[in-house]
């Protein structure tokens, strides 16, 4: 199997570290008026987007221009998807063209895994159904290591619609295997009991409250209609019991930032008032997104 | 011409046979079990150092014809039935047209006269092209040659025709074999629902969603005295209801799938269309029950849920392929290595549920080597050593997770009305 990056399950905590290290180097350079390293030129990455995306897509082209790669970007309804070709081939196709890496997102669970088996050219994550989003994991740890020293120790709460969450499991998988104390949040019919088993280090509540307090980082995320098949709670009842509103900041440690991986939806999962707060490093995360996945770009194919 | 197999260490349950002896096949028919028989101008077959045992049935295979023919022929599955020491198959009805009438029964029954090398007996459907509403012909498929009816894969949701169902079926004293799955709870999930599950992000078919429908139903069969069989049971639940309902003196009846046994969730390359399938695999502890059901008779068969699919509807996205996986050639080797090999069964119990066991569900008048039974014998090894490769298969399919798995023990020569049809 190629080396891409399909997960950070599979990472080891060194690996982890050389990749924040790497996109600590590139922070500096989103501020600078010229922004571009020749490191990957003449290297060409295809973005392979099967699902709705601004914020990854735009992340990812804007890493691999900043390295001097040129990358192309497909979407799935503008493809031969939608002439009925199998993933398979689709991909095949792609490979034939010699693309040094597969940025790929997917609305199947081990979709780009499955590829993976089957094609010579690296595969990058850029999200698979309910299972990874490896890169959006590595800019959150960026961004709280922004602030804090180590990830260790740290008590991160985890609210919302965990069950649906490819940003959670990819979470969840990288604080502890740094020895952070994670909390996962949200109503029991998003919040299988089995994720307790997915990393050392986790446990669960439905009360919000329990999950806030003394939280270092609180992520909360988007509750995902489009993947639910039914109703897995009153979608009136979401934001009074599981919207984070200023009050629930007290009880978090004083210094708590509020995270979210967008895009936000102010008034269901967060209250307008959280989103703009002090501490929240929503836009922080957004541009480390930039930094980081340069820093996973010029590992994959650099 | 007669067939004299010779030396082989014969073991027939139906008969409490257990002994070195020769098994002489006359006219189709077995014409003696004994210790140094004469069959002047018989074909030999050696078998020493090998058990001889009766023709092995499976009663849950998908041959796809008519309809599927890409995934499966009679002709095809019923070559890889011999190669799996099968001499007799039953054949579920989810074919296109569905069996659920006599004359698609008698179609089947017509193509595997002309085309299979083993025994085929077509399972009809519960309900007309088994929508679960309106009751099939069931007297006129069991004219046909139908053995028993299910709506196999589309369980019947509605209690009201399941029970309707089962007082038919009892009028014909059919069988009636149920794929225990509410399909309420389990809509839309992939595989079991469990830790796996939940790490892989893919969406679960929790173990209730089977123990429900085995509930109500064996309430249904107690309500209407059908004899009523459970297909491929996997949880440890539904395990544990139908001994209560045994030992209530029900005439209920279970079988398993060698993969139900031999993997669980946790044993799934993650991803791999070749481990999805319905049951799904459950946990390893069911795996366990399952097994332990096999030895303490409270499941009474083992059965493959042989079910072909091609390579491109199993190569894509997990969520988006078909469940199902091929099983006919690695059962036997399966049953060794998972069940004999480690003492959980003695050689006698495997060779029942190979034979006696499928027999008392479906009355083929076949699983024995008692003089003028059909001339049906399975001549397995116990040690030899084999790597199944999928490639090789006589499926048209290649959906198997046991590719490449080297076995303990598997099926030497198959002996279908005293001709051989297959050898390794």
């Amino acid at each position: 199997m190629p080396a891409g990056l399909l997960g950070i399950e599979e990472l080891d905590r060194s690996e982890i570290e050389a990749i924040l290290a790497r996109a600590k180097d590139f922070q500096p350079l989103q501020s600078q008026s010229l922004k571009k390293l020749d490191t990957l030129r003449g290297k060409m990455i295809v973005n392979l987007f099967y699902e709705a995306s601004t914020r990854t897509r735009t992340s990812f082209e804007i890493a691999a221009k900043r390295l001097s790669a040129d990358a192309v970007s497909i979407t799935a309804s503008g493809s031969s998807v939608t002439k009925g070709e199998s993933l398979v081939d689709t991909l095949n196709t792609l490979a034939a063209m010699r693309p040094d890496a597969i940025v790929m997102r997917h609305a199947a669970s081990g979709a780009p895994h499955f590829l993976a088996r089957h094609l010579p050219t690296p595969i990058i994550n850029a999200g698979d159904g309910t299972h990874e989003h490896p890169t959006q994991a590595l800019l959150d740890a960026r961004t709280i290591l922004d602030r804090r020293p180590s990830l260790e120790g740290l008590r991160v709460a985890i609210i919302g619609d965990i069950a649906h969450s490819r940003v959670a499991r990819s979470n969840v998988h990288l604080l502890s295997k740094f020895g952070a104390e994670i909390v996962l949040c949200g109503p029991a019919s998003l919040l299988p009991v089995e994720l307790k088993e997915l990393a050392p280090g986790v446990r669960l509540t439905t009360d919000i409250t329990e999950a806030i307090r003394d939280a270092d980082v609180i992520m909360m995320l988007r509750v995902q209609l489009e993947r639910q098949h039914e109703a897995a709670f009153p979608a009136s009842e979401y934001f009074r019991f599981y919207g984070l509103q200023l009050e629930h900041l007290d009880l978090a440690r004083p210094d708590a930032i509020v995270m979210h991986p967008g895009p936000i939806n102010r008034g269901r999962e967060l209250s307008s008032e959280v989103a703009d707060f002090q501490r929240s490093v929503i836009l922080n995360q957004v541009e480390n997104g930039i930094a980081v996945r340069m820093a996973v770009l010029e590992r994959v194919i650099g | 011409m007669d067939l004299l197999i010779r030396h082989g260490r014969v073991i027939d349950p139906a008969s409490d046979t257990d002994r070195v002896a020769d098994v002489h096949i006359a006219d189709g028919r077995v014409a003696a079990v004994a210790p140094d028989l004469s069959a002047p101008g018989a074909e030999v077959f050696d078998a020493a150092g090998l058990i001889v045992a009766p023709g092995f049935i499976d009663m849950h295979v998908h041959l796809r014809e008519p309809g599927f023919e890409h995934a499966e022929t009679i002709e095809s599955g019923s070559r890889a039935a011999a190669a799996g020491g099968f001499t007799s198959i039953a054949c579920m009805p989810n074919t296109r047209p569905a069996n659920d009438s006599a004359t698609v029964t008698s179609y089947i029954v017509e193509r595997a006269r002309r085309a299979a090398v083993v025994n085929v007996f077509p399972i009809g459907a519960i309900t007309k092209n088994s929508a679960g509403e309106e009751l099939a012909a069931i007297g006129a498929m069991k004219a046909a040659g139908a053995v028993a009816i299910s709506d196999d894969g589309l369980p019947v949701m509605n209690a009201r025709v399941m029970r309707r169902a089962m007082e038919f079926a009892k009028s014909y004293d059919l069988p009636i074999i149920q794929h225990c799955e509410d399909l309420n709870l389990s809509a839309g999930g992939d595989m079991n629902e469990g830790a796996p599950s939940v790490r892989w992000g893919l969406r679960g078919i929790p173990a209730a969603s089977e123990d429900v429908m085995v509930a109500r139903d064996l309430l249904l069969a107690e309500l209407t005295g059908a004899r009523y069989h459970v297909a491929h049971i996997s949880t440890r639940r539904a395990v544990a209801m139908v001994e209560y309902a045994r030992n209530a003196g029900l005439p209920i009846t279970a079988e398993a799938t060698p993969h139900h046994f031999a993997l669980s969730d946790d044993r799934m390359r993650p991803y791999d269309s070749n481990y999805k399938m319905k049951p799904p695999l459950r946990q390893s502890c069911d795996a366990a029950v399952v097994a332990d059901g096999l030895a303490r008779g409270v499941i009474s068969a083992i059965a493959t849920d042989h079910a072909p699919h091609p390579g491109s509807e199993k190569m894509q996205e997990f969520e988006r392929c078909p469940f199902g996986i091929i099983g006919l050639e690695t059962a036997l080797g399966l049953a060794l290595d998972e069940l004999v090999h480690p003492g959980k069964i003695p050689l006698r119990r495997l060779v029942e549920l190979f034979t006696t066991g499928p027999e008392s569900v479906l009355r083929l008048g076949r699983g024995t080597l008692a003089p003028s039974a059909p001339g049906d014998v399975t001549i397995f090894s116990t040690d030899l050593a084999w790597t199944y490769d999928v490639n090789q298969s006589f499926s048209r399919s290649r959906n198997s997770p046991f590719d490449g798995r080297t076995f303990r023990g598997g099926p030497v020569a198959t002996v279908v009305a005293g001709q051989i049809v297959w050898k390794r």
